[in-house]
């Protein structure tokens, strides 16, 4: 167990050891000179020089990237030559607003979709169970700012409730912030029910399958607490990870959910970093993002060994 | 162990228990004519293939269909809401937005498929050397797969945006970095259950070089889940073309580009003036809906 969970925190260290060679590869060595790149093709060589000492950009790249690594380990996340302001900040205000977002989508979305999935197992074959799995599948299938198109048409366009901007005027409410928020996290809802429904079926699925529930049944349990007792925790064991391979994608990945209702979110900011070229803000960010996937996997991986002993033991021998 | 092999998901049941793939030719035939009666059965995938053939249709013979030049601006017409002459209405410079919703079939039926065609092919040459070899190689390989896929999609694609350029090149490239790994991966595993196979040791005793064994006996074996996986790639390589064009990043202005339009228009929308971005939004649903319905009917009918 201990040597498990010792194994897949050194695994992804390494994977982030890796991560951070590639970001910082393709946004500070691709694109080559970086003060060429903040002054423009008509600025003269002397003041592109001063700027790249300034910057630091005219060392070593191996200086630079202990440099920066080293500052991310210490807190130091360095400062926008472009914006003029630190780079914690920045980047602090997008992931609280992110998370908020990630979080209302989750509330509705997770309870839903493991209902949804646990029912259509246990109607398995019927036309229920299709029109959940299929109807999830299709909506998933969906590009995300489709869904968003089509719901601000109908609600705020149509039947003039909900609001098309997500962000709420300075100094509103709890409630006041979850009815701007509503629209982009139903999108998410609608990216995101397909698959955990289909996680959650299968789980239960598994589950109604295995020899626990055939000796529940026999003993003569009614129905409902087999289904309670012995099938539904079970089934949530692989709805775990499913939930948590999306905090990624929440927390960074939604460019064009956040773009389309005006959200100051990780995934806005970090696409104002990439036109602008604000290269610290662009390698900060985008390694915040495969941090918290990778921490989020990991949680997922370390809590599903605890909750299921087979893949534990599996594991170690 | 061969018994047993033919059940497992992917392998195909024909060929378990062959010592060599090269003598059950017919058989072979037979059970692709058998899966293309079944495919052809499937309401599933008929209806999903028909869509696609519209688009497809559009973006062949678009410029024949469309009702009016899709690069033609009025500035005296410039969002026109839909009526009789302009179904679908016309965009912020004046152009009928019907006319570029069906031409713009063109550009993503483009760089969509060549973009899959890359990443199976990559993604399949990775996954047959990392379950062959397995050991240092597949670790090595692995740690740098899962560094990849730590990141979604858009953010590669914004970082590729920073160090090559916006090009329709770019979003080839990007979509076939992020799907040959996901690719690799299914393929990694079927190869795991097929180098346990008779006739894997069998081309190893004839001393076959390693190349020969991978693409020439190895790889047959495992076309079902290559095909699976490169159908089920394309509807999310459309998905992620209509993404990136979205952002900026691939084809650019005045391309009737689905995603190009739905950017150009998105910020007309509270507004009010909807129809030049729903139209192109609901095309690109249609089309990934009609794909991933081809590619549910394909999966099916490799799995029997």
């Amino acid at each position: 167990m201990k040597r498990f969970i010792a194994t897949r925190i050194l695994l992804s260290i390494v994977t982030l050891l890796i991560l951070s060679i590639l970001v910082f590869v393709a946004s500070q060595v691709l694109p080559g000179n970086v003060a060429r790149n903040i002054l423009g093709p008509l600025a003269d060589q002397a003041s592109v020089d001063e700027l790249n000492s300034q910057l630091g950009t005219d060392r070593s790249l191996v200086v630079q990237y202990w440099d920066w690594v080293t500052g991310l380990l210490t807190g130091d996340m360095g400062t926008s030559a472009i914006q003029q302001r630190s780079v914690f900040d920045i980047i602090g205000d997008s992931v609280v607003n992110s998370a908020k977002l990630a979080l209302l989508a989750f509330l509705i979305v997770v309870p839903l979709a493991i209902l949804g999935g646990v029912y259509a197992a246990l109607k398995e074959g019927t036309l229920r169970d299709r029109t959940i799995s299929l109807g999830g599948l299709s909506a998933t299938a969906v590009p995300d700012f489709v869904w968003a198109v089509l719901l601000i048409v109908i609600f705020p366009l149509g039947l003039g409730i909900f609001k098309p901007t997500a962000t709420a005027p300075p100094g509103s409410n709890v409630f006041e912030q979850v009815y701007y928020l509503i629209l982009p996290a139903i999108c998410l809802v609608f990216v995101l029910f397909g698959y955990i429904a289909r996680m959650a079926r299968a789980g239960t699925l598994e589950a109604l399958d295995a020899d626990y529930t055939r000796t529940a049944i026999i003993k003569g349990l009614p129905q409902r607490t087999v289904v309670r007792q012995h099938v539904l925790r079970n089934s949530l064991l692989p709805t775990i990870a499913v939930v948590a391979t999306q905090i990624g994608y929440m927390i960074g990945g939604l460019v064009v959910i956040e773009l389309i209702f005006n959200y100051n979110g990780l995934g806005k900011a970090l696409f104002e970093a990439a036109q602008r070229k604000d290269i610290p803000v662009l390698q900060t960010g985008v390694l915040l993002v495969g941090v918290v996937y990778l921490v989020a996997t990991l949680a997922a991986d370390i809590l599903y060994s605890v909750l299921n002993p087979r893949v534990r033991l599996g594991s170690e021998s | 162990m061969t018994a047993s092999t033919s059940d497992l998901p992917g392998a195909d049941p024909i060929l378990a228990g062959a010592v060599r793939p090269d003598t059950t030719s017919t058989e072979e035939r037979a059970a692709q004519r058998e899966r293309l009666r079944l495919l052809l059965r499937s309401k599933v995938f008929v209806v999903g293939a028909l869509i696609v053939l519209v688009w497809v249709v559009c973006a062949i013979f678009g410029d024949a269909i469309a009702p009016n030049d899709p690069f033609a601006t009025d500035p005296l017409k410039d969002l026109t809401s839909p009526n009789g002459t302009y179904p679908f209405g016309t965009d912020r410079v004046g152009r009928d937005v019907l006319s570029r919703v069906i031409v713009g079939a063109r550009d993503i039926l483009i760089v969509a498929p060549i973009a899959t065609i890359l990443a199976t092919v990559f993604g399949t040459a990775l996954g047959l050397v990392t379950g062959y070899f397995r050991g240092a190689v597949d670790n090595m390989l692995s740690r740098f797969i899962d560094a990849f896929l730590a990141l979604p999609t858009v953010i590669i694609g914004l970082l590729a945006i920073v160090s090559l350029g916006p090009s329709r090149w770019t979003v080839i490239l990007v979509i076939a970095l992020v799907f040959a790994p996901i690719i690799a991966r299914t393929v990694r595993a079927a190869v795991l259950q097929e180098r346990e196979m008779e006739y894997v040791s069998a081309a190893q005793l004839r001393n076959e070089r390693t190349t020969y064994i991978l693409f020439a006996e190895i790889l047959p074996n495992v076309m079902g889940p290559v095909m699976v996986e490169f159908t089920v790639r394309l509807g999310y390589a459309i998905f992620t073309v209509a993404t990136l064009s979205f952002l900026g990043f691939g084809i650019q202005p005045p391309a009737p580009d689905w995603g190009l339009q739905v950017f150009e228009h998105y910020g007309l929308i509270s507004g009010g003036y909807w129809w030049p971005v729903l139209f192109p939004a609901l095309a690109i649903a249609t089309l990934v809906i009609g794909v991933n319905m081809m590619a549910d009917g394909i999966a099916k009918a490799f799995e029997r």
